[in-house]
């Protein structure tokens, strides 16, 4: 068994998601998943976190706070994309109010796939974000 | 009279899981006025039906919210069918409304989990959820999605649920109907919780409809109003009960939710005996063309859908007005006056789905 260096503790903002994700985001504290006896807080308080986990596409009006959350976060940080509406924005693409994925407010290290991404999934592209925050 | 403060909650805040921005004007520790602002979310769902085929629209539509995603699909697809004069079999009926009252349990389940975490209760809100991952449970195998299912489509339904998946769900529910009550009596029972809930944001029933409060907050005020009484997919064939209180507190939504667990779980043992064998879907041909309203009863109250056709493959326009939507109102009412400590819970109580009302 490997074990991780670091207990990241997460902040999950929800761009402009459908909740989807959110929920499976959330389902990852529940008894089924539980992330956090490994140690892995969900925290309100960007001057906590070390990995931002974000949620839906960035629109005119989330990407000022993005970028806020991005840049009130200590370093070393991390940012993992959940959901295909992060990556790319997905089935909203062609709205008027998207600009796009989480790749146009800040950079990201960590793609998560699926609509909705399971929480096996999430769980997975947090501990791949550990390595950036090594 | 004390020196007024203006305190922002969210757009990211530590309760909320959804950005909704509020400027709480206070006076020392009361709120005496909240003003909304929105945008944070909001994607421009309603304008993208001219750019997309109203049968892959469906998809967008589930997509409203993800947590009551089949009835949002549901309902568009109704409000299209209407257009269309397309007949669902009797068979798809039952099967969408046992996928909607299923969503309903979750859609309770997890509402109750997220107030319990709002008021600090952190081992409740675990039950709230292990007993949630049942019906999601039921969800990945009958559907095989956890969250958004897809199995809605214009004239009927994606998949069958056969007889020995229907046994297997109404097993599941005989397993946890016990965990269901044990949790409902801390939310009642525990002097805590009732200490934290109790009295807080009462709207009287005349405000509730002056207001145009919906769902569970109308009818914890004692406005009796349940779209599914209207009679929409196999409602006519089952019996229930509309839950109401008169208090109209959030200890009164909270009685009316847990309620409505139990009324689903009811609808759902009825529909898996009533069942019809028969077809799951029809097929559609054709464009649809002129206007239609459907009209269904989500998790959180009323929700209506207006779609128009004009006889090509994009419709000219699409509409929703959400619970959410309904019952902000009411909710900057109710913060007049409360606690600054209190308003996490009280604005929980309307479970507030901000996705699908900004959309
Ligand atoms: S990826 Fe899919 S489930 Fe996730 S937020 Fe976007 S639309 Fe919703």
């Amino acid at each position: 068994m490997k074990y991780a260096k670091k207990s990241p503790w997460i902040l999950h903002y929800d761009g402009s998601s459908c909740n989807g994700c959110d929920i499976e985001v959330l389902a990852c504290l529940n008894p089924l998943f539980d992330i956090e006896r490994f140690g892995a807080i969900n925290t309100g308080n960007p001057k906590h976190a070390d990995i931002l986990l974000i949620t839906g596409a960035i629109n005119e009006q989330n990407i000022s706070v993005v970028k806020q959350l991005y840049e009130q976060m200590p370093n070393p940080k991390a940012v993992v994309a959940v959901g295909v509406c992060a990556a790319t924005g997905g089935i909203f693409k062609d709205c008027y109010n998207m600009i796009g994925g989480v790749g146009e407010a800040i950079p990201v290290d960590v793609y998560v796939p699926g609509c909705a991404s399971r929480p096996e999934a999430i769980i997975d592209g947090v501990v791949k974000a550990l390595d950036k925050i090594k | 009279m004390g020196r007024r403060t203006i305190l922002p909650f969210g757009p990211q805040h530590p309760v909320l899981p959804e950005p909704i921005h509020l400027d709480l004007i206070l006076e020392d520790e009361v709120v005496v006025e909240a003003v909304p602002s929105i945008g944070y979310i909001h994607r421009g769902l309603e304008k993208l039906v001219e750019k997309k085929d109203f049968q892959e629209y469906v998809h967008v539509a589930e997509r409203i919210c993800g947590i009551c995603s089949f009835m949002h699909g549901m309902g568009y697809c109704m409000a299209v069918e209407r257009t269309m004069g397309v007949k669902v079999p009797e068979r798809a009926e039952f099967l969408r409304t046992v996928w909607a009252e299923l969503s309903r349990v979750h859609s309770h389940l997890m509402w109750l989990g997220l107030l319990a975490d709002a008021l600090g209760f952190e081992s409740l809100f675990m039950h709230c959820w292990r007993l949630r991952e049942y019906v999601l449970d039921i969800f990945d195998m009958t559907t095989g999605g956890r969250v958004i299912f897809s199995v809605c489509k214009l004239g009927g339904v994606r998949k069958d649920i056969s007889r020995e998946t229907m046994m297997k769900i109404l097993d599941t529910f005989d397993k946890i109907e016990g965990g269901i009550k044990e949790i409902t009596r801390v939310f009642t029972a525990d002097a805590s919780v009732s200490h934290r809930l109790t009295g807080l944001g009462a709207l009287t029933g005349e405000d509730a409809r002056s207001l145009g409060a919906v769902g569970p907050m109308a009818r914890a005020s004692g406005v009796g109003e349940d779209a599914r009484a209207a009679g929409y997919a196999a409602y006519p064939y089952v019996k229930f009960g509309v839950q109401t209180d008169t208090a109209g507190d959030c200890m009164a939504r909270v009685k009316v939710r847990t309620g409505e667990i139990f009324e689903a779980i009811g609808i759902i043992r009825q529909c898996a005996e009533l069942m019809p064998d028969g077809p799951t879907d029809t097929k559609v041909t054709g464009f649809p063309s002129g206007e239609a309203f459907a009209r269904l009863e989500q998790p959180r109250g009323e929700v209506l859908y207006y779609v128009k056709g004009g006889g090509t493959k994009f419709l000219e326009r699409f509409r929703v007005r959400t619970p959410t939507f309904a019952n902000l109102a009411a909710l900057l009412e109710m913060l007049k006056g409360v606690e600054l400590a209190d308003v996490p819970a009280l604005v929980l109580t309307i479970d507030p789905c901000i996705s699908c009302t900004e959309r």
